[in-house]
């Protein structure tokens, strides 16, 4: 796949940190009661998170080869 | 503002204003200036993902499991990440193959099966009825609900309606119409619906406009923003749990993790989703922007699902609306009118979108790949003597619509009623990432077979069918009960829910654990243990390469047969029109560099490839293969065939061992070509050596001669004896120099190889008698003893009689100047030993020095110190005698004689080519 060498490896390594972070156990360290700027912990990580996933994945796309 | 004509009346200006932009899209497209060739469009086209589950659906979830709705939407955020990787492969793929849908994908991947292709599609379509089911109920419910304002009521509860007063039916058969109108015009399903994808983007705005609109209302509007909704459902002793979903509620984690897996596959996997995502694609580079712009899409319309559930769930205690209807029941309840109209607008445009993708890349299925392969072998319908098929497919692919509508309508009227939207939806999920192993492995899998492909597709397919759909119908009334509470015949193992005693997980979980063993499993063994077809095989490099091939994949060359360009034209017309057959000729021709048709085609391997492609982008892959068959000669390979391409590989190789010769020759040639190389330059530093050698050798005795002949000259008053001793000295030097002249041009001659040798028998002995009589003089002066020893008997030999006189002379007057000075004795003695005449002339004197026994022989060398002994002759002697000996095929040597002096021999051999002699 010459060149999107780089880009593919590291799209995948993004998977894989977002299937490590929207997995137990990390998920249930955040499923605790409480409110995170007024939003409850566990959506809070969880949108947040999501967010700078998407943001991650958009600075690997668009970074020229 | 909610009057039932008004609600009618808008959703048909909205079909209406869908059909313009489509119709525009088609127009642009037609002007070659099109307008959804750019990731924005592309990225908002995927969002078709987004139906009337997310759009209502999603709350509902959220109002009973909290977070339950989430993987949904974050499974596709983590496998658009793989789509760097596994999407462009996909996409590199369908282009090179103009593969026209999913099913069409996998028959290819799998040797262009028509079987496997009719077997996904029948996956396909009764995977996919629950989903069209759902979105008919969320569009029918929420029009129900709409008319009943400003009361708040469930649709339940409205009551049974006869048939023809279902919202549901009208609901359907608008759809049907719709899409009908909208996506089977022209015929041209591999090139893109481009008016498709422009409406589809559109509706992508509608619905997350509406629904973020909602969202904005509730948080803001009805609560004070998401603090409020949170803190207040924190109060709530019911909702409080909600908060910290993952444990106990919604199946815990292994419900969360199965749920992120099936939507990772359906994203990939689901028909209108590889509709848009692949054979809409305009530019391969545009899933740069769609990997990041899409998952913020999905982001971006979740944001209010939590608020408006809680909102919801506060607003409506108790349990009196269906949490699936919160979207659009608040606004009711809020009496903002305009509102609702927007957020059943945008139900409807997130409803309409999925239908009209998902069914015309269903109809495209059901006409490629499930009955015309069918149609056209059934020789009774003589479809292969039709001008003109283009109105037939068209008519297939319609009828195909309608039914896919209407089967998704009787699975509404069938089922619909026990599930909710999401669990409705999950069953759609479930059937179609039984395509996961088959589609997967067959871009990174060489290994994957037809059969292993198609045990794996049954085997997962029935699973899904036992544990899912089958449970769904019973639930609903339409099979007995008993059958999920006691299992088929009683047989508590086999009982749907439950399979062979797995308790414990949810019904989705559940299927998908046992459904994917089932699939996985068969593929991977039916596969290792078959083998693959040729073309089977072809294909798998042809997916699983693909990256590393020309985009003109070729594998043309498998073809063998004979056709003619008539039939191939024909054919296309039937399929594609003439103009469309017209143009990929001459696109064809172009490419060979002819001028069609003026110049005529050959219908070779390449140009019957190049028509298969053509057709499969209208009919499917497996169809075109039966089409093409059909129109040209194919003939099987014999086993004289077999041989030749056999032969012609081992020629290949051949060729390719000879030229590895020629390379090694070519080293060898270049190793002697410097060797003789480094040899000149040694020959011409001789050159050099030789020419000051002889000129200093020239000079010595010119110069005694001169010196002599100026004193001669300068002084009269030399008296007599000296005067004749001086003259004395001047012939002998003049001798000498007439001697190395003579050798020096004897050794030119030797040296050119212009010598003329004149060969006769000769007796040695005489030989040896004759060169000892020429001496005599000169032995008599010195007072020489000579000792001869001849045999009795001697062979006569071929020799050259001047040469070989010359080197016993020169050996004779060699001993003559070395031999003991106070007792000069020579011997000389000939022997014939084992077909050999030994010649050895010994001295007493003192002898060779071991040092110089073999460099004496060699030019311009001279025995003795050169610095102290006064020079005894040119050098050139021995040299030009080992030269003639070596030239009648003997040998000269140097060796000590037993009185003590140098014993100089040579071989000759009696008979010429005898080997040599070795003493």
């Amino acid at each position: 796949m010459h060149g999107f060498e780089k880009k593919g490896q590291r799209m995948i390594a993004l998977c894989m940190l977002g299937c490590v972070l929207f997995n137990f156990p990390i998920l249930a360290l955040f499923n605790v009661p409480g409110l995170l700027f007024g939003v409850p912990v566990l959506y809070a990580y969880i949108f947040i998170t999501w967010a700078l996933l998407i943001a991650l994945m958009a600075r690997v796309a668009e970074k020229r080869d | 503002m909610l009057q039932g004509w008004v609600v009618v009346a808008t959703s048909f200006a909205y079909l209406g204003l869908l059909f313009a932009i489509a119709y525009y899209a088609d127009r642009r497209a037609d002007a070659g200036r099109s307008l959804i060739a750019n990731p924005y469009i592309y990225s908002l086209s995927l969002a078709v993902y987004a139906t009337a589950w997310t759009f209502y659906g999603s709350v509902g979830r959220a109002a009973s499991d909290g977070v339950g709705f989430l993987p949904i939407y974050i499974g596709p955020t983590l496998m658009i990440a793989l789509w760097w990787v596994v999407m462009r492969k996909i996409l590199r793929i369908s282009k090179d193959n103009r593969i026209t849908s999913l099913a069409d994908f996998i028959a290819s991947r799998y040797g262009k099966s028509a079987l496997l292709g009719g077997v996904v599609t029948v996956i396909a379509v009764i995977g996919i009825v629950p989903y069209i089911s759902l979105q008919l109920k969320a569009v029918s419910n929420s029009f129900t609900i709409v008319l009943q304002y400003p009361a708040i009521v469930m649709p339940a509860k409205v009551g049974a309606v006869p048939m023809l007063q279902d919202t549901a039916l009208w609901v359907a058969l608008s759809l049907a119409l719709f899409t009908i109108l909208f996506g089977t015009r022209h015929l041209y399903s591999a090139e893109r619906h481009e008016g498709m994808v422009a409406a589809i983007a559109f509706e992508s705005l509608v619905k997350l406009l509406a629904f973020v609109a909602v969202g904005v209302f509730v948080t803001f509007g009805i609560y004070d923003g998401f603090g409020d909704v949170f803190a207040r459902a924190a109060a709530d002793p019911e909702l409080r749990p909600l908060l910290t979903p993952l444990e106990g509620v919604a199946g815990g984690y292994a419900s969360w993790v199965w749920l992120t897996i099936l939507s990772m596959l359906a994203i990939l996997f689901l028909p209108r989703q590889f509709q848009v995502t692949v054979i809409e694609n305009v530019r391969e580079e545009h899933l740069k922007k769609a990997i990041w712009l899409f998952p913020l899409y999905m982001l971006a319309i979740n944001v209010f699902v939590l608020p408006i559930a809680f909102g919801g769930r506060l607003h409506f205690p108790g349990g009196v609306v269906d949490a699936d209807t919160f979207v659009l029941s608040i606004p009711m309840a809020e009496r903002q009118e305009l509102l609702a109209l927007l957020v059943f607008i945008g139900g409807l445009s997130a409803a309409t979108g999925m239908v009209i993708v998902e069914t015309i890349a269903l109809s495209t299925m059901v006409c490629n790949d499930l009955l015309m392969p069918v149609l056209l072998r059934l020789k009774s319908l003589r479809l292969n003597d039709r001008a003109d098929l283009t109105g037939l497919l068209l008519g297939i692919r319609r009828g195909a619509i309608l039914l896919i509508v209407l089967l998704g309508y009787l699975y509404f009227r069938l089922a619909g009623d026990a599930y909710a939207l999401v669990s409705i939806g999950l069953i759609s999920f479930a059937a179609v990432a039984q395509f996961a192993p088959v589609v997967l492995g067959g871009i990174f899998w060489k290994g994957g077979t037809r059969r292993g492909a198609l045990a794996a597709l049954v085997a997962g397919f029935a699973i899904w069918f036992y544990t899912l759909l089958l449970p769904a119908l019973a639930r609903s009334g339409w099979l007995p009960i008993g059958l999920l509470e006691q299992g088929p015949f009683g047989i508590a193992l086999l009982r749907p829910l439950q399979l062979f005693g797995l308790a414990g997980l949810d019904q989705i979980t559940h299927a998908m654990l046992w459904s994917m063993i089932a699939n996985l499993g068969a593929y991977v063994m039916v596969s290792l243990s078959g083998t693959q077809s040729a073309e089977e095989h072809r294909q798998a490099s042809v997916f699983v390469d693909v990256f590393r091939r020309s985009p003109e994949g070729g594998g043309a060359r498998f073809w063998r047969g004979t056709a003619s360009a008539t039939d191939l034209h024909h054919l296309l017309a039937r399929f594609l029109g003439a103009a469309a057959a017209d143009a990929a000729f001459r696109d064809h021709a172009k490419r060979k560099g002819l001028s069609w048709p003026t110049q005529p085609l050959t219908a070779d391997a390449d140009f019957v490839h190049h028509v298969e492609t053509q057709l499969a982008g209208a009919i499917g892959a497996s169809s075109a293969r039966i089409m093409v068959a059909s129109a040209v000669k194919e003939e099987a390979l014999t086993l004289e065939e077999v041989r030749r391409i056999v032969d012609e590989a081992s020629q290949v190789v051949m060729y390719s061992h000879q030229l590895e010769q020629k390379s090694r020759e070519l080293e060898a040639a270049s190793s002697e070509l410097r060797a003789a190389n480094e040899r000149l330059k040694e020959l011409d530093r001789l050159k050099d050596d030789f020419l000051s050698t002889v000129t200093h050798e020239l000079r010595t005795p010119l110069t005694s001669i001169r010196s002599f002949g100026e004193i001669l000259a300068r002084d009269p008053k030399v008296d007599l004896a000296q005067r004749r001793r001086f003259l004395g000295i001047i012939a002998k030097e003049t001798g000498r120099l007439t001697r190395l002249i003579d050798q020096v041009l004897d050794l030119a001659k030797i040296e050119s190889g212009r010598t003329d040798w004149t060969e006769t028998a000769v007796d040695l002995r005489e030989v040896i008698g004759d060169s000892v009589a020429a001496m005599s003089q000169v032995l008599q002066e010195k007072k020489v003893r000579v000792e001869v020893h001849l045999p009795e008997q001697i062979t006569p030999v071929r020799v050259d009689l001047d040469r070989i006189f010359q080197v016993l002379l020169n050996l004779l007057s060699n001993a003559v100047k070395f031999c003991n000075p106070q007792d000069r004795r020579i011997e000389v003695t000939l022997a014939e030993r084992d077909g050999w005449l030994r010649v050895e002339v010994c001295d007493n004197g003192s002898g060779v020095r071991p040092a110089d026994e073999k460099s004496i022989f060699d030019k311009f060398v001279q025995a003795g110190d050169t610095l102290t002994d006064k020079p005894q002759g040119s050098g050139l002697g021995l040299y030009i005698c080992r030269h003639i000996v070596e030239h009648h095929g003997g040998r000269i040597w140097v060796q000590r004689a037993p009185a003590g002096g140098a014993c100089f021999a040579f071989t000759l051999p009696i008979e010429r080519g005898a080997p040599i002699h070795q003493p």
